[in-house]
């Protein structure tokens, strides 16, 4: 019992001493930027940078490997925080969501001269001659051409009105 | 049929395999939240008086909304329709009391958005005067025609997810539909609503599930109630004892228990496919409540315009169930319940894994309100509190569906929502569950939501792009036809135009020959 008790406790000794000095002798210092960096990033090691970790992926981003828009789990909140770390420009286009827009006709200045029904591309615009026109609201694809047509700036764009059948939860903010 | 009291075999377990309930020792899913049913769960419940005004939103179901049948100025009377259903999947609404239209317009609803939608304003003149409402024996029906009277009383599923309850019904149908679940659970915290129904009116419910079973043509019905309610469970035994076809079976309490898949699972054991309906399994299930305005719908008539209301919550003064006019704004019921406390940290419709935050105490209750909870800043997490996810799986243990909610919450963070749908999303109940065992308190349930918004408004614009490219084509195709038009025109024009030319010609040639001919006549002659 006592020479069982002994034994293991030893064993156990020993070999914390053996892994205490491993660390030591083979420590890895990791430089300043990928600390930094691996610091920025989830911590969640999820792998779907394709590197083997956020370590990994910290590694990569440092040496300019791996993009900046690595980290689907970041988000573009995170990518512009590394673009920003590491003084890269961000495709911004690619990340940014644009905000629908509708036409609408303020109907007094409209002086019905009916260029922006001819120039609408889905026939989004009714009127006619010397009548006040009007945009169907659905058919509408928001493209301004009739915007940059009108010749009393009658015409401006709106974001489509949010209502509860198009209302959509916020996302979270990223913690 | 009361007088054959056989021993009802509402004691029986459900019905399950062993190896099924073998399993259920293993897969612990769901949470055990506090309940908090208490003191409102002691309560009776009690009418509220008329308000002075209520607010009767044209949405207060799934589906299309209501369209408005009367003008502002009009009188109404109790029971009266006031806006009718539009298309298959819609209900009607109708006054509670009698009064004066005020007016539609446009009214903060219960609804997360805050947004405001068309209202319904009704003033009442304290006569509660009704119009004659006529019940039927419901066993001389056919089961279309209960349908169709369901559907006109704008019944719709009063466990707050307001599916108009007609539609279910209608399922039947084609094919019978085995089984009934009356869904008895009421697995919210603070909710005792049904509760309270089910203890105070039992007849009611029972009589409901009864004249569901005849209408999907079912040969039994199962009332799945938490084990947390013993005294409604007892009243529910009581009432069912007649009944041989009716059995009441406890079921643990867990929260989401009185989800309708879970309930299914576990009272007959099988599982209601991934995107699929539980009808296809051969269940319909309801709520408890909508069985008791199934049963005011059939037997005696009546629309449904009044609903039980738990008022809860640390700040509300004094707790308690009331039995609401639709329609009665908030701020009525906390007044009669004493007031409030406190400043309530969180004002809730509905119970508060599910429900919705509210800002307004003028927002009115609707047919789908449970609860009206006011809680206070110790009964509630920090909104802005959430730290990394650390992976340690408490929602995949957690989810009753079985998915993995970290995984497919860090797909909607990367902007990944179809690869979220495909690996779950779209079986997600939004039960909330997983957010509430988070140790990090990340809002997982708000990432599904918001991708499941967002993927529907991905389908709304893509449908919106096709129908846009026809009208494109459309024009494009105008355009051409119209240029084509013209230049045949313009060439028709030119043919003619020569064609008038060379007449023209013609016929100077030809007079020139006559005057010619003439004057050679004329010099003959001479």
């Amino acid at each position: 019992m006592l020479a069982a008790i002994l034994s293991l406790a030893g064993l156990g000794t020993l070999f914390g001493l053996i892994l205490g000095l491993a660390s030591r002798r083979f420590h890895v210092a990791s430089e300043g930027l990928e600390a930094e960096l691996e610091a920025m990033l989830p911590g969640t090691n999820c792998g779907q940078c394709g590197y083997p970790g956020c370590a990994g992926a910290a590694t990569a981003l440092a040496s300019g490997e791996a993009s900046v828009s690595c980290c689907p789990p970041g988000g573009k909140l995170l990518a512009e925080a590394l673009a920003e770390r590491l003084g890269v420009s961000l495709d911004a286009s690619a990340l940014e969501e644009s905000v629908p827009m509708v036409a609408f006709v303020r109907e007094e200045i409209c002086i019905g001269c009916t260029k922006c029904f001819k120039a609408c591309p889905t026939d989004a615009v009714i009127g006619s001659v010397k009548q006040i026109h009007s945009v169907i609201r659905e058919a509408c694809t928001g493209c301004a051409k009739c915007e940059h047509i009108c010749p009393t700036g009658a015409i401006e764009l709106d974001p489509v009105p949010v209502t509860l059948q198009t209302w959509v939860w916020p996302k979270p903010v990223a913690a | 049929m009361p007088n054959t009291c056989t021993p009802n075999p509402s004691s029986a377990a459900p019905d399950t395999s062993v190896l099924t309930r073998l399993q259920r020792l293993f897969k612990r899913w769901g949470a055990h939240p506090d309940a908090r049913k208490h003191p409102a769960a002691d309560t009776t419940i009690t009418p509220l008086p008329l308000p002075p005004r209520l607010i009767l939103p044209l949405t207060q179901h799934i589906g299309a909304a209501a369209r408005p049948i009367v003008a502002a100025g009009e009188r109404v009377l109790r029971g009266q329709m006031l806006a009718e259903a539009q298309g298959n999947v819609s209900a009607p609404i109708h006054a509670p009391t009698s009064g004066t239209i005020l007016g539609i317009g446009d009214v903060p609803i219960p609804h997360p958005s805050g947004l405001t939608a068309p209202a319904i304003l009704l003033e009442p003149d304290g006569l509660d005067e009704a119009i004659a409402f006529c019940g039927v024996d419901p066993d001389t029906l056919d089961p279309d025609e209960i349908s169709k009277r369901v559907s006109a009383a704008g019944v719709v599923g009063m466990g707050g997810a307001t599916f108009p309850a007609a539609v279910k019904l209608g399922l039947g149908r084609h094919s019978p539909i085995p089984t009934l679940i009356l869904n008895g659970g009421e697995c919210e915290p603070y909710l005792s609503c049904d509760d309270r129904l089910m203890r105070e009116r039992a007849d009611e419910v029972v009589s409901g599930a009864r004249i569901i079973l005849h209408a999907i043509r079912g040969s039994e019905a199962l009332i799945g109630i938490e084990s947390n309610k013993p005294e409604a469970i007892a009243a529910m035994r009581a009432a069912a004892t007649a009944w041989p076809e009716i059995r009441v079976v406890p079921v643990p309490s867990r929260y989401p228990m009185g989800s309708e898949k879970q309930l299914i699972a576990w009272l007959t054991g099988r599982e209601v496919p991934s995107g699929g309906r539980s009808a296809d399994i051969g269940v319909v299930v309801q709520n408890v409540g909508t069985a008791a305005a199934i049963h005011r719908a059939i037997r005696l008539g009546e629309p449904l315009t009044r609903r039980i209301v738990t008022v809860a919550g640390g700040a509300i003064h004094t707790p308690r169930n009331l039995e609401v006019c639709i329609g009665t704004p908030i701020s009525a019921l906390i007044e009669y319940c004493g007031g409030l406390n406190e400043e309530p940290a969180r004002l809730v419709m509905g119970g508060p894994m599910m429900g919705m935050a509210v800002r307004s105490l003028d927002i009115p209750v609707i047919k789908g309100s449970g609860g009206v909870l006011a809680l206070t800043g110790a009964e509630t997490s920090e909104p802005d509190a959430a730290a990394t996810c650390i992976r340690c799986g408490s929602c995949v243990d957690a989810c009753p569906i079985g998915l993995l909610p970290l995984e497919m919450a860090a797909r909607i963070r990367g902007g990944d929502l179809q690869g979220s749908n495909d690996i779950g999303l779209k079986d997600c109940i939004g039960c909330g569950t997983c957010s509430f065992v988070c140790p990090s308190r990340i809002p997982l349930v708000q990432y599904f939501n918001h991708a499941r918004g967002e993927l529907a408004a991905r389908d709304r614009s893509k449908l919106k792009n096709d129908a846009i490219r026809e009208l494109v084509e459309a024009r494009n195709e105008r355009m051409e036809r119209e240029a084509r038009e013209k230049t045949e025109a313009a060439a028709r024009r030119k043919a003619e135009r020569e064609r008038a030319k060379a007449e023209a010609a013609a016929k100077a040639a030809a007079e020139k020959a006559a005057r010619e001919a003439q004057a050679a006549e004329e010099r003959s002659h001479a």
